[in-house]
């Protein structure tokens, strides 16, 4: 990883029983995520995915970026704007921004439609000497 | 909206949680996880490991617990109807494996009013059994005003 290089980017379509099945692997059932009435009541187009199993798609990319593995991820820090829905796709995409001491700084957005879903997303990898 | 600083520095009692293995497939398999390290005993083992590694994500599913005490806490007043989640920040120590027991303890560290929404900021430390900080957490909230 050295500064400017892209990482691969990540796409995935989360099916649509996705957010029955991270509500229970998680336990957050709130239910704009598996009602599809309520969430309509609520004024959402339909049940949205949990901000945090997108978060979990900017990690995987990081992570897959990172010949180390999982343990070598030290941070993430993102910021939820706007809603992403099933059975749409999701793509993670990142830049590496700085490399100092050992650790590289990576900066992230996770995009459905156009539209960053996830934004200034920040991570820090271990990426040795 | 009004809301109640008073809680800033409000802390919650300690909430342990056993990590099991069907657990960690689960919500591996969910987020479409596809290591074998998460999701393969015998892998994780070759690799070190005493049992399957928890995807660095799962930090939210061990601090849940701990998270919801301040999230449902009534001095806090959280109206879950407006509710958003804006932000979420997690620094990793040491993996997590199956079998971990991880103790979080969560405090209050910003409750504020902004333009007419308010603001809830929880931090989580979660230990593993060895005493090891594993993952500390920041969950940002805001409550949109009426």
């Amino acid at each position: 990883m050295q500064p400017g290089d892209e990482i691969t980017p990540l796409s995935v379509t989360p099916d649509r029983y996705l957010t029955v099945r991270y509500a229970g692997a998680s336990g957050d059932f709130n239910p704009i995520h598996v009602d599809e009435e309520f969430a309509q009541q609520v004024g959402l187009p339909g049940r949205i995915l949990h901000g945090l199993y997108s978060m979990a798609q900017v990690a995987r990319a990081v992570t897959a970026a990172s010949p180390g593995g999982p343990e070598t991820l030290r941070s993430l820090k993102v910021q939820f704007r706007g809603m992403g829905l099933p059975e749409r796709e999701l793509t993670v995409t990142g830049t590496v921004s700085d490399v100092a001491d050992g650790v590289a700084t990576v900066d992230l957005v996770c995009r459905q439609d156009g539209k960053a879903i996830i934004r200034n997303a920040e991570a820090t990898v271990r990426i040795g000497d | 909206m009004a809301v109640n600083a008073d809680v800033v520095g409000k802390a919650y009692p300690p909430a342990i949680y056993a990590v099991g293995r069907e657990k960690v497939r689960e919500y591996a398999r969910a987020v479409g996880e596809t290591d074998p390290l998460y999701l393969d005993v015998d892998a994780a083992r070759a690799a070190g490991y005493a049992d399957v590694v928890a995807p660095p994500m799962f930090a939210v599913v061990y601090a849940m617990p701990a998270v919801a005490q301040g999230m449902f806490d009534p001095e806090v007043g959280i109206d879950f109807a407006r509710l958003v989640h804006a932000g979420q920040e997690l620094v990793w120590g040491p993996l997590v494996v199956a079998g971990d027991e991880i103790s979080t303890a969560v405090t209050v560290k910003d409750v504020s009013e902004r333009r007419g929404s308010g603001f809830f900021v929880f931090e989580s430390v979660s230990h593993n059994q060895r005493d090891e900080v594993v993952c500390t957490a920041t969950w940002s909230n805001v409550v949109r005003g009426a």
